[in-house]
Protein backbone atom coordinates (compact mmCIF):
# COMPACT_ATOMS: atom_id res chain seq x y z
CA UNK A 1 0.00 0.00 0.00
CA UNK A 2 1.09 3.60 -0.55
CA UNK A 3 2.88 5.13 2.45
CA UNK A 4 0.74 8.22 1.80
CA UNK A 5 -2.31 8.06 -0.48
CA UNK A 6 -2.88 10.39 -3.38
CA UNK A 7 0.68 11.41 -4.28
CA UNK A 8 1.54 8.69 -6.81
CA UNK A 9 -0.02 5.82 -8.73
CA UNK A 10 0.85 2.20 -7.98
CA UNK A 11 0.84 1.22 -11.65
CA UNK A 12 3.45 -1.54 -11.74
CA UNK A 13 4.70 -0.75 -15.24
CA UNK A 14 4.28 2.99 -15.49
CA UNK A 15 4.11 4.54 -12.00
CA UNK A 16 3.60 8.30 -11.98
CA UNK A 17 3.45 11.16 -9.52
CA UNK A 18 0.02 12.75 -9.15
CA UNK A 19 0.19 16.50 -9.42
CA UNK A 20 -2.06 19.41 -10.18
CA UNK A 21 -2.30 21.60 -13.27
CA UNK A 22 -4.07 24.94 -13.46
CA UNK A 23 -6.53 24.52 -16.34
CA UNK A 24 -6.17 27.98 -17.94
CA UNK A 25 -2.79 29.08 -16.70
CA UNK A 26 -0.93 25.79 -17.21
CA UNK A 27 1.19 25.82 -14.04
CA UNK A 28 1.95 22.48 -12.40
CA UNK A 29 2.07 21.64 -8.71
CA UNK A 30 3.32 18.75 -6.65
CA UNK A 31 1.62 17.70 -4.51
CA UNK A 32 -1.64 18.96 -5.93
CA UNK A 33 -2.62 20.25 -2.49
CA UNK A 34 -0.01 23.00 -2.87
CA UNK A 35 -1.79 24.49 -5.90
CA UNK A 36 -2.32 28.16 -5.29
CA UNK A 37 1.29 29.33 -5.00
CA UNK A 38 1.01 30.78 -8.52
CA UNK A 39 -0.95 34.03 -8.03
CA UNK A 40 -2.07 33.88 -11.66
CA UNK A 41 -4.03 30.71 -10.82
CA UNK A 42 -6.49 32.50 -8.56
CA UNK A 43 -9.91 31.13 -9.43
CA UNK A 44 -8.46 28.67 -11.95
CA UNK A 45 -9.60 25.05 -11.87
CA UNK A 46 -6.83 22.72 -10.72
CA UNK A 47 -6.97 19.39 -12.57
CA UNK A 48 -5.34 16.26 -11.29
CA UNK A 49 -2.61 15.20 -13.73
CA UNK A 50 0.05 12.51 -13.90
CA UNK A 51 3.53 14.02 -14.09
CA UNK A 52 6.27 12.87 -16.48
CA UNK A 53 7.93 9.67 -15.41
CA UNK A 54 11.43 10.68 -16.49
CA UNK A 55 13.58 13.73 -15.96
CA UNK A 56 17.15 15.00 -15.62
CA UNK A 57 19.06 14.85 -12.36
CA UNK A 58 19.12 18.41 -10.94
CA UNK A 59 21.21 17.49 -7.92
CA UNK A 60 21.73 14.63 -5.47
CA UNK A 61 23.10 13.88 -2.03
CA UNK A 62 23.24 11.19 0.61
CA UNK A 63 21.69 10.65 4.01
CA UNK A 64 24.52 9.18 6.05
CA UNK A 65 22.75 9.47 9.42
CA UNK A 66 19.28 8.35 10.41
CA UNK A 67 16.83 11.24 10.17
CA UNK A 68 14.28 11.68 12.96
CA UNK A 69 10.68 10.46 12.91
CA UNK A 70 8.43 10.49 10.99
CA UNK A 71 11.13 8.81 8.89
CA UNK A 72 10.79 5.07 9.51
CA UNK A 73 14.02 3.12 9.36
CA UNK A 74 13.39 0.14 7.09
CA UNK A 75 14.80 -3.10 8.48
CA UNK A 76 16.71 -3.56 11.71
CA UNK A 77 19.55 -1.16 11.12
CA UNK A 78 19.80 2.22 9.45
CA UNK A 79 21.37 2.11 6.02
CA UNK A 80 22.56 5.32 4.33
CA UNK A 81 20.52 6.30 1.30
CA UNK A 82 20.77 8.59 -1.70
CA UNK A 83 18.38 11.48 -2.40
CA UNK A 84 17.81 12.90 -5.87
CA UNK A 85 16.21 16.10 -7.12
CA UNK A 86 14.97 15.52 -10.65
CA UNK A 87 13.87 18.19 -13.14
CA UNK A 88 10.82 17.25 -15.21
CA UNK A 89 11.04 19.02 -18.54
CA UNK A 90 7.38 19.23 -19.53
CA UNK A 91 6.22 20.42 -16.11
CA UNK A 92 9.30 22.62 -15.52
CA UNK A 93 9.69 21.66 -11.91
CA UNK A 94 12.11 19.75 -9.70
CA UNK A 95 10.93 16.85 -7.51
CA UNK A 96 12.72 15.14 -4.61
CA UNK A 97 12.81 11.45 -3.94
CA UNK A 98 15.08 8.75 -2.64
CA UNK A 99 17.16 6.84 -5.14
CA UNK A 100 16.56 3.08 -5.27
CA UNK A 101 18.87 1.15 -2.99
CA UNK A 102 21.89 -0.39 -4.64
CA UNK A 103 22.72 2.80 -6.53
CA UNK A 104 25.59 4.78 -5.01
CA UNK A 105 26.05 8.54 -5.29
CA UNK A 106 29.27 7.81 -7.17
CA UNK A 107 27.21 6.45 -10.06
CA UNK A 108 25.22 9.66 -10.44
CA UNK A 109 25.92 12.91 -12.25
CA UNK A 110 23.93 16.09 -12.63
CA UNK A 111 22.07 15.99 -15.93
CA UNK A 112 21.69 12.21 -16.22
CA UNK A 113 18.27 10.79 -17.04
CA UNK A 114 16.29 9.37 -14.15
CA UNK A 115 13.09 7.39 -14.10
CA UNK A 116 10.39 7.06 -11.47
CA UNK A 117 9.81 3.66 -9.91
CA UNK A 118 7.79 2.35 -6.99
CA UNK A 119 9.76 0.83 -4.15
CA UNK A 120 9.33 -0.18 -0.52
CA UNK A 121 9.82 2.66 1.95
CA UNK A 122 9.43 0.40 5.03
CA UNK A 123 7.43 -2.64 6.08
CA UNK A 124 5.59 -3.95 9.10
CA UNK A 125 4.00 -7.34 9.78
CA UNK A 126 0.98 -6.53 7.63
CA UNK A 127 2.15 -4.38 4.76
CA UNK A 128 4.90 -3.07 2.58
CA UNK A 129 4.56 0.73 2.56
CA UNK A 130 5.41 1.97 -0.91
CA UNK A 131 6.82 5.25 -2.16
CA UNK A 132 8.17 6.69 -5.40
CA UNK A 133 11.93 6.59 -5.88
CA UNK A 134 14.27 7.60 -8.67
CA UNK A 135 16.44 5.20 -10.59
CA UNK A 136 19.00 5.88 -13.30
CA UNK A 137 17.17 5.37 -16.60
CA UNK A 138 18.00 1.93 -17.89
CA UNK A 139 18.22 0.54 -14.37
CA UNK A 140 14.55 0.83 -13.54
CA UNK A 141 14.37 -2.91 -13.02
CA UNK A 142 16.09 -2.23 -9.68
CA UNK A 143 12.83 -0.87 -8.38
CA UNK A 144 10.15 -3.24 -7.21
CA UNK A 145 6.89 -2.70 -9.01
CA UNK B 1 11.53 54.39 4.42
CA UNK B 2 12.51 56.37 7.53
CA UNK B 3 15.29 55.04 9.71
CA UNK B 4 15.08 54.07 13.35
CA UNK B 5 17.94 54.00 15.84
CA UNK B 6 19.50 51.00 17.51
CA UNK B 7 20.52 52.20 20.96
CA UNK B 8 21.63 48.92 22.49
CA UNK B 9 22.55 45.35 21.63
CA UNK B 10 23.00 42.37 23.93
CA UNK B 11 23.51 38.63 23.71
CA UNK B 12 23.69 35.55 25.87
CA UNK B 13 26.61 33.45 24.59
CA UNK B 14 25.66 30.59 22.26
CA UNK B 15 26.20 27.06 23.52
CA UNK B 16 24.40 23.94 24.58
CA UNK B 17 23.56 25.13 28.03
CA UNK B 18 20.30 23.24 28.47
CA UNK B 19 18.71 25.91 30.64
CA UNK B 20 15.34 27.68 30.34
CA UNK B 21 15.37 29.84 27.21
CA UNK B 22 13.89 32.73 29.22
CA UNK B 23 17.19 33.06 31.07
CA UNK B 24 19.06 33.67 27.82
CA UNK B 25 16.53 36.25 26.66
CA UNK B 26 16.58 38.10 29.96
CA UNK B 27 20.38 38.20 30.02
CA UNK B 28 20.46 39.52 26.44
CA UNK B 29 17.72 42.08 27.19
CA UNK B 30 19.46 43.38 30.31
CA UNK B 31 22.70 43.75 28.39
CA UNK B 32 20.95 45.58 25.56
CA UNK B 33 19.22 47.93 28.02
CA UNK B 34 22.47 48.59 29.83
CA UNK B 35 24.26 49.18 26.51
CA UNK B 36 21.51 51.65 25.54
CA UNK B 37 21.45 53.30 28.96
CA UNK B 38 17.70 52.85 28.90
CA UNK B 39 15.71 51.64 31.90
CA UNK B 40 13.40 48.64 31.55
CA UNK B 41 10.59 50.82 32.90
CA UNK B 42 11.10 53.18 29.93
CA UNK B 43 10.44 50.44 27.33
CA UNK B 44 7.03 51.02 25.76
CA UNK B 45 6.83 47.95 23.53
CA UNK B 46 8.32 44.45 23.64
CA UNK B 47 8.55 42.53 20.37
CA UNK B 48 9.35 38.89 21.05
CA UNK B 49 10.62 36.35 18.50
CA UNK B 50 9.00 33.04 19.33
CA UNK B 51 10.42 29.60 19.94
CA UNK B 52 8.45 26.49 18.99
CA UNK B 53 10.73 24.18 20.97
CA UNK B 54 10.21 25.51 24.50
CA UNK B 55 6.51 24.90 25.16
CA UNK B 56 3.78 27.49 25.44
CA UNK B 57 6.01 30.21 26.92
CA UNK B 58 7.91 30.12 23.64
CA UNK B 59 4.74 30.84 21.64
CA UNK B 60 4.07 34.00 23.65
CA UNK B 61 7.65 35.19 23.93
CA UNK B 62 6.77 38.88 24.21
CA UNK B 63 4.80 38.18 27.35
CA UNK B 64 7.26 35.59 28.64
CA UNK B 65 10.22 37.97 28.47
CA UNK B 66 8.20 40.93 29.79
CA UNK B 67 7.06 38.82 32.72
CA UNK B 68 10.62 37.73 33.47
CA UNK B 69 11.82 41.34 33.35
CA UNK B 70 8.81 42.51 35.39
CA UNK B 71 5.38 43.39 33.98
CA UNK B 72 5.15 47.15 33.53
CA UNK B 73 1.98 47.30 31.43
CA UNK B 74 3.86 48.01 28.22
CA UNK B 75 2.55 46.76 24.88
CA UNK B 76 3.59 43.32 23.68
CA UNK B 77 3.84 41.32 20.47
CA UNK B 78 5.00 37.76 19.81
CA UNK B 79 5.83 36.53 16.34
CA UNK B 80 7.10 33.41 14.64
CA UNK B 81 8.64 33.16 11.16
CA UNK B 82 11.10 30.27 11.68
CA UNK B 83 14.67 31.53 11.20
CA UNK B 84 13.29 34.90 10.11
CA UNK B 85 11.49 35.45 13.45
CA UNK B 86 14.01 37.95 14.75
CA UNK B 87 13.80 40.16 11.67
CA UNK B 88 10.02 39.95 11.79
CA UNK B 89 10.05 41.02 15.44
CA UNK B 90 12.34 43.93 14.54
CA UNK B 91 10.10 44.93 11.64
CA UNK B 92 7.09 45.05 13.96
CA UNK B 93 8.97 47.26 16.40
CA UNK B 94 10.01 49.55 13.55
CA UNK B 95 6.43 49.81 12.33
CA UNK B 96 5.20 50.70 15.82
CA UNK B 97 7.89 53.35 16.16
CA UNK B 98 7.38 54.88 12.72
CA UNK B 99 3.61 54.88 13.24
CA UNK B 100 4.10 56.82 16.44
CA UNK B 101 2.61 54.09 18.59
CA UNK B 102 5.75 53.97 20.70
CA UNK B 103 9.11 55.73 20.94
CA UNK B 104 11.34 52.98 22.28
CA UNK B 105 11.07 49.21 22.08
CA UNK B 106 12.86 46.02 23.09
CA UNK B 107 13.28 43.24 20.50
CA UNK B 108 14.27 39.89 21.99
CA UNK B 109 14.50 36.23 21.03
CA UNK B 110 15.96 33.14 22.69
CA UNK B 111 15.86 29.37 22.39
CA UNK B 112 16.89 26.14 24.03
CA UNK B 113 17.38 23.47 21.35
CA UNK B 114 17.33 19.68 21.47
CA UNK B 115 20.33 17.69 20.23
CA UNK B 116 20.58 16.58 16.62
CA UNK B 117 18.49 17.18 13.51
CA UNK B 118 15.54 19.54 13.78
CA UNK B 119 12.43 17.35 13.47
CA UNK B 120 8.85 18.21 12.55
CA UNK B 121 6.07 18.45 15.10
CA UNK B 122 4.62 15.18 16.34
CA UNK B 123 1.52 13.73 14.66
CA UNK B 124 0.70 12.44 11.20
CA UNK B 125 -0.09 15.21 8.69
CA UNK B 126 -0.26 14.14 5.07
CA UNK B 127 -0.68 17.70 3.79
CA UNK B 128 2.20 19.21 5.76
CA UNK B 129 5.27 19.39 3.49
CA UNK B 130 7.49 19.36 6.58
CA UNK B 131 6.03 16.01 7.65
CA UNK B 132 6.05 14.54 4.14
CA UNK B 133 9.69 15.31 3.40
CA UNK B 134 10.86 13.45 6.49
CA UNK B 135 8.47 10.54 6.15
CA UNK B 136 8.69 9.87 2.42
CA UNK B 137 12.21 10.99 1.52
CA UNK B 138 14.17 11.21 4.78
CA UNK B 139 15.08 14.73 3.73
CA UNK B 140 16.44 16.46 6.83
CA UNK B 141 17.64 20.07 6.57
CA UNK B 142 21.21 19.09 5.52
CA UNK B 143 19.71 17.19 2.57
CA UNK B 144 18.63 20.48 1.03
CA UNK B 145 21.92 22.24 1.84
CA UNK B 146 23.80 19.40 0.16
CA UNK B 147 21.59 19.49 -2.94
CA UNK B 148 22.47 23.17 -3.35
CA UNK B 149 26.16 22.42 -2.77
CA UNK B 150 26.23 19.64 -5.37
CA UNK B 151 24.40 21.90 -7.79
CA UNK B 152 27.15 24.52 -7.37
CA UNK B 153 29.77 21.89 -8.14
CA UNK B 154 27.93 20.87 -11.31
CA UNK B 155 27.10 24.37 -12.57
CA UNK B 156 30.10 26.42 -11.48
CA UNK B 157 32.91 23.98 -10.81
CA UNK B 158 33.02 24.71 -7.07
CA UNK B 159 34.85 22.02 -5.13
CA UNK B 160 34.50 20.45 -1.68
CA UNK B 161 37.75 22.26 -0.87
CA UNK B 162 36.04 25.59 -1.59
CA UNK B 163 33.24 24.67 0.81
CA UNK B 164 35.73 23.68 3.48
CA UNK B 165 37.53 27.00 2.97
CA UNK B 166 34.34 28.84 3.99
CA UNK B 167 34.31 26.99 7.30
CA UNK B 168 38.02 27.63 7.82
CA UNK B 169 37.50 31.35 7.19
CA UNK B 170 34.53 31.64 9.52
CA UNK B 171 36.25 29.67 12.26
CA UNK B 172 39.11 32.19 12.12
CA UNK B 173 36.59 34.98 12.62
CA UNK B 174 34.76 33.17 15.41
CA UNK B 175 37.94 32.85 17.46
CA UNK B 176 37.53 36.55 18.25
CA UNK B 177 33.87 36.43 19.23
CA UNK B 178 33.13 35.97 22.94
CA UNK B 179 29.50 35.07 22.17
CA UNK B 180 30.36 32.28 19.71
CA UNK B 181 29.88 28.64 20.68
CA UNK B 182 32.83 27.30 18.67
CA UNK B 183 36.04 29.29 19.01
CA UNK B 184 38.45 26.68 17.68
CA UNK B 185 40.27 27.56 14.48
CA UNK B 186 39.78 24.70 12.03
CA UNK B 187 41.96 23.86 9.07
CA UNK B 188 41.08 22.03 5.86
CA UNK B 189 42.27 18.68 7.27
CA UNK B 190 39.95 18.96 10.28
CA UNK B 191 37.03 19.35 7.91
CA UNK B 192 38.12 16.63 5.49
CA UNK B 193 38.47 14.26 8.45
CA UNK B 194 35.02 14.99 9.89
CA UNK B 195 32.27 12.50 9.00
CA UNK B 196 30.29 12.90 5.79
CA UNK B 197 26.68 13.82 6.65
CA UNK B 198 25.12 14.67 3.29
CA UNK B 199 27.56 14.32 0.40
CA UNK B 200 29.43 16.65 -0.29
CA UNK B 201 28.93 18.24 3.13
CA UNK B 202 30.73 17.04 6.23
CA UNK B 203 29.80 17.41 9.86
CA UNK B 204 31.96 20.50 10.47
CA UNK B 205 30.32 22.23 7.49
CA UNK B 206 26.76 21.92 8.74
CA UNK B 207 25.28 24.36 11.19
CA UNK B 208 24.68 22.92 14.67
CA UNK B 209 21.60 23.63 16.78
CA UNK B 210 22.42 25.88 19.71
CA UNK B 211 21.04 27.64 22.76
CA UNK B 212 21.32 31.41 22.81
CA UNK B 213 19.58 34.74 23.21
CA UNK B 214 19.86 38.16 21.58
CA UNK B 215 18.19 41.54 22.10
CA UNK B 216 18.09 45.07 20.71
CA UNK B 217 16.81 48.35 22.10
CA UNK B 218 15.45 50.47 19.24
CA UNK B 219 13.84 53.90 19.12
CA UNK B 220 12.82 56.75 16.88
CA UNK B 221 15.68 59.02 15.82
CA UNK B 222 14.03 61.85 17.78
CA UNK B 223 13.87 59.84 20.97
CA UNK B 224 17.48 58.76 20.46
CA UNK B 225 18.56 62.37 20.02
CA UNK B 226 16.68 63.33 23.19
CA UNK B 227 18.94 60.84 24.98
CA UNK B 228 22.05 62.33 23.45
CA UNK B 229 22.44 59.67 20.75
CA UNK B 230 22.93 61.96 17.76
CA UNK B 231 24.89 59.46 15.63
CA UNK B 232 23.36 56.08 16.43
CA UNK B 233 23.51 52.97 14.29
CA UNK B 234 20.39 53.14 12.14
CA UNK B 235 18.11 50.48 10.74
CA UNK B 236 17.82 51.67 7.14
CA UNK B 237 16.08 48.72 5.55
CA UNK B 238 14.25 45.57 6.61
CA UNK B 239 13.07 42.93 4.18
CA UNK B 240 10.48 40.37 5.25
CA UNK B 241 9.33 39.43 1.74
CA UNK B 242 8.05 36.02 0.78
CA UNK B 243 8.92 34.29 -2.49
CA UNK B 244 7.74 35.54 -5.86
CA UNK B 245 6.29 32.77 -8.05
CA UNK B 246 7.91 30.86 -9.70
CA UNK B 247 10.88 30.05 -7.50
CA UNK B 248 12.75 27.36 -9.41
CA UNK B 249 14.92 26.41 -6.43
CA UNK B 250 13.52 23.62 -4.30
CA UNK B 251 13.15 25.18 -0.85
CA UNK B 252 12.87 23.72 2.60
CA UNK B 253 10.59 21.90 3.42
CA UNK B 254 8.94 21.25 0.03
CA UNK B 255 9.00 18.08 -2.08
CA UNK B 256 9.09 20.05 -5.33
CA UNK B 257 10.07 23.46 -6.67
CA UNK B 258 7.57 25.80 -8.25
CA UNK B 259 6.81 25.10 -11.90
CA UNK B 260 8.02 27.70 -14.37
CA UNK B 261 5.99 26.11 -17.19
CA UNK B 262 3.52 28.97 -17.41
CA UNK B 263 5.42 31.87 -15.88
CA UNK B 264 8.64 31.38 -17.82
CA UNK B 265 12.09 30.68 -16.47
CA UNK B 266 12.94 32.32 -13.19
CA UNK B 267 14.68 35.65 -13.35
CA UNK B 268 15.06 36.09 -9.61
CA UNK B 269 15.00 33.40 -6.96
CA UNK B 270 13.49 33.91 -3.51
CA UNK B 271 16.85 34.68 -1.97
CA UNK B 272 17.62 37.33 -4.59
CA UNK B 273 14.30 38.96 -3.78
CA UNK B 274 15.04 39.12 -0.07
CA UNK B 275 18.16 41.21 -0.59
CA UNK B 276 16.63 43.33 -3.35
CA UNK B 277 13.91 44.61 -1.03
CA UNK B 278 16.36 45.49 1.73
CA UNK B 279 18.58 47.40 -0.71
CA UNK B 280 15.57 49.26 -2.08
CA UNK B 281 14.36 50.34 1.35
CA UNK B 282 17.81 51.43 2.45
CA UNK B 283 18.62 53.13 -0.87
CA UNK B 284 21.97 51.41 -1.00
CA UNK B 285 23.49 48.99 -3.50
CA UNK B 286 25.74 45.95 -3.08
CA UNK B 287 28.76 48.12 -3.86
CA UNK B 288 28.03 50.23 -0.78
CA UNK B 289 28.36 47.32 1.64
CA UNK B 290 31.36 47.17 3.92
CA UNK B 291 30.53 43.69 5.25
CA UNK B 292 27.68 41.19 5.48
CA UNK B 293 26.34 38.63 7.92
CA UNK B 294 24.78 35.81 5.91
CA UNK B 295 23.08 32.60 6.98
CA UNK B 296 25.72 29.92 6.47
CA UNK B 297 23.48 26.97 7.30
CA UNK B 298 26.22 25.07 5.52
CA UNK B 299 29.65 26.13 4.31
CA UNK B 300 28.53 25.97 0.68
CA UNK B 301 25.37 27.92 1.41
CA UNK B 302 27.46 30.98 2.27
CA UNK B 303 28.62 31.03 -1.36
CA UNK B 304 25.02 31.09 -2.59
CA UNK B 305 24.46 34.20 -0.50
CA UNK B 306 27.39 36.09 -2.10
CA UNK B 307 25.43 35.87 -5.33
CA UNK B 308 22.00 36.54 -3.84
CA UNK B 309 23.18 39.74 -2.18
CA UNK B 310 24.96 40.89 -5.33
CA UNK B 311 28.62 40.66 -4.31
CA UNK B 312 29.23 38.89 -7.63
CA UNK B 313 27.43 37.33 -10.57
CA UNK B 314 25.95 33.86 -10.28
CA UNK B 315 28.77 31.36 -10.19
CA UNK B 316 31.36 33.90 -9.09
CA UNK B 317 31.29 33.26 -5.35
CA UNK B 318 34.12 30.75 -5.11
CA UNK B 319 36.44 33.17 -6.92
CA UNK B 320 35.70 35.84 -4.30
CA UNK B 321 36.39 33.35 -1.55
CA UNK B 322 39.62 32.08 -3.11
CA UNK B 323 40.85 35.67 -3.54
CA UNK B 324 40.34 36.28 0.18
CA UNK B 325 37.85 39.07 -0.54
CA UNK B 326 35.33 37.79 2.02
CA UNK B 327 37.78 37.16 4.86
CA UNK B 328 38.50 39.77 7.52
CA UNK B 329 40.92 42.21 5.96
CA UNK B 330 39.50 41.47 2.51
CA UNK B 331 37.48 43.73 0.27
CA UNK B 332 34.06 42.72 1.63
CA UNK B 333 34.27 40.54 4.76
CA UNK B 334 31.40 38.08 5.14
CA UNK B 335 30.44 36.73 8.53
CA UNK B 336 33.01 38.61 10.59
CA UNK B 337 31.09 37.29 13.63
CA UNK B 338 32.03 33.74 12.66
CA UNK B 339 28.54 33.14 11.31
CA UNK B 340 26.47 30.07 12.00
CA UNK B 341 29.59 27.99 11.58
CA UNK B 342 30.87 29.47 14.85
CA UNK B 343 27.49 29.89 16.54
CA UNK B 344 25.16 27.11 15.51
CA UNK B 345 21.56 28.13 15.18
CA UNK B 346 19.28 29.37 17.96
CA UNK B 347 16.36 30.01 15.65
CA UNK B 348 14.43 32.99 17.09
CA UNK B 349 17.60 34.66 18.35
CA UNK B 350 19.70 34.24 15.23
CA UNK B 351 18.45 37.09 13.04
CA UNK B 352 18.68 39.40 16.07
CA UNK B 353 22.22 38.19 16.75
CA UNK B 354 23.14 39.04 13.16
CA UNK B 355 21.94 42.60 13.77
CA UNK B 356 23.89 42.75 17.05
CA UNK B 357 27.02 42.09 14.98
CA UNK B 358 26.02 44.88 12.56
CA UNK B 359 25.72 47.23 15.53
CA UNK B 360 29.09 46.38 17.04
CA UNK B 361 30.84 46.56 13.68
CA UNK B 362 29.28 49.93 12.79
CA UNK B 363 30.25 51.33 16.18
CA UNK B 364 33.80 50.09 15.78
CA UNK B 365 33.44 47.90 18.89
CA UNK B 366 34.11 44.50 17.34
CA UNK B 367 37.67 44.14 18.65
CA UNK B 368 39.91 41.77 16.70
CA UNK B 369 37.12 40.97 14.25
CA UNK B 370 36.51 44.64 13.41
CA UNK B 371 35.93 45.55 9.76
CA UNK B 372 37.86 48.81 9.49
CA UNK B 373 35.76 51.86 8.75
CA UNK B 374 32.49 49.95 8.43
CA UNK B 375 29.55 52.25 7.64
CA UNK B 376 27.05 49.94 5.90
CA UNK B 377 26.30 46.33 6.85
CA UNK B 378 23.72 43.82 5.70
CA UNK B 379 22.35 40.73 7.43
CA UNK B 380 20.30 38.13 5.58
CA UNK B 381 18.59 34.82 6.15
CA UNK B 382 15.28 33.12 5.49
CA UNK B 383 12.73 31.17 7.46
CA UNK B 384 11.52 27.77 6.30
CA UNK B 385 8.36 27.82 4.14
CA UNK B 386 9.31 31.23 2.75
CA UNK B 387 9.91 34.04 5.25
CA UNK B 388 12.55 36.45 4.02
CA UNK B 389 14.78 38.26 6.48
CA UNK B 390 17.30 40.95 5.75
CA UNK B 391 18.36 44.05 7.67
CA UNK B 392 20.60 46.85 6.46
CA UNK B 393 22.18 49.05 9.10
CA UNK B 394 24.09 52.24 8.44
CA UNK B 395 25.94 54.83 10.35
Amino acid sequence: MAAVEGLFTLDADEPRLIGGRARSRGSYFFPKALAGSDPACLGDEIDEVLLSRTGRLWSFTTGEYAPPAPYVIPGDEFEPYVVAAVELAAESLVVLGQVVSGVSAKELWVGMEMVLVIDVLYSDDDHDYLVWKWAPAGQSENGEG
Amino acid sequence: MDDIAILGAGMHPWGKWGRNFTEYGVKAARDALSDAEVGWDEIQFVSGANSVRCGYPGYVSGSTFANALGFTGCQLASSYAACASGATALSIARAQILAGVCDVALVVGAETTPKGFFAPNAGERHEDPDWLRFHLVGAANPTYFALYARRRMALYGDTPEDFAAVKVKNSRHGVFNPNARYTKEYDADDIANSPMVADPLRLLEICATSDGGAALVVSSLEWAASRGATDPVRVSGISTVGPTYPNSVIELPYLASDSWAAAGDETMTFKDNIAARAYEEASVSPGDLDFAEVYDLSSAYELDWYEHIGLCERGGAAALLRAGDTALGGRIPVNPSGGLGAFGEAVPAQAIAQVCELVWQLRGEAGHRQVEGARVGLSINHGMFGHGSSVICTR
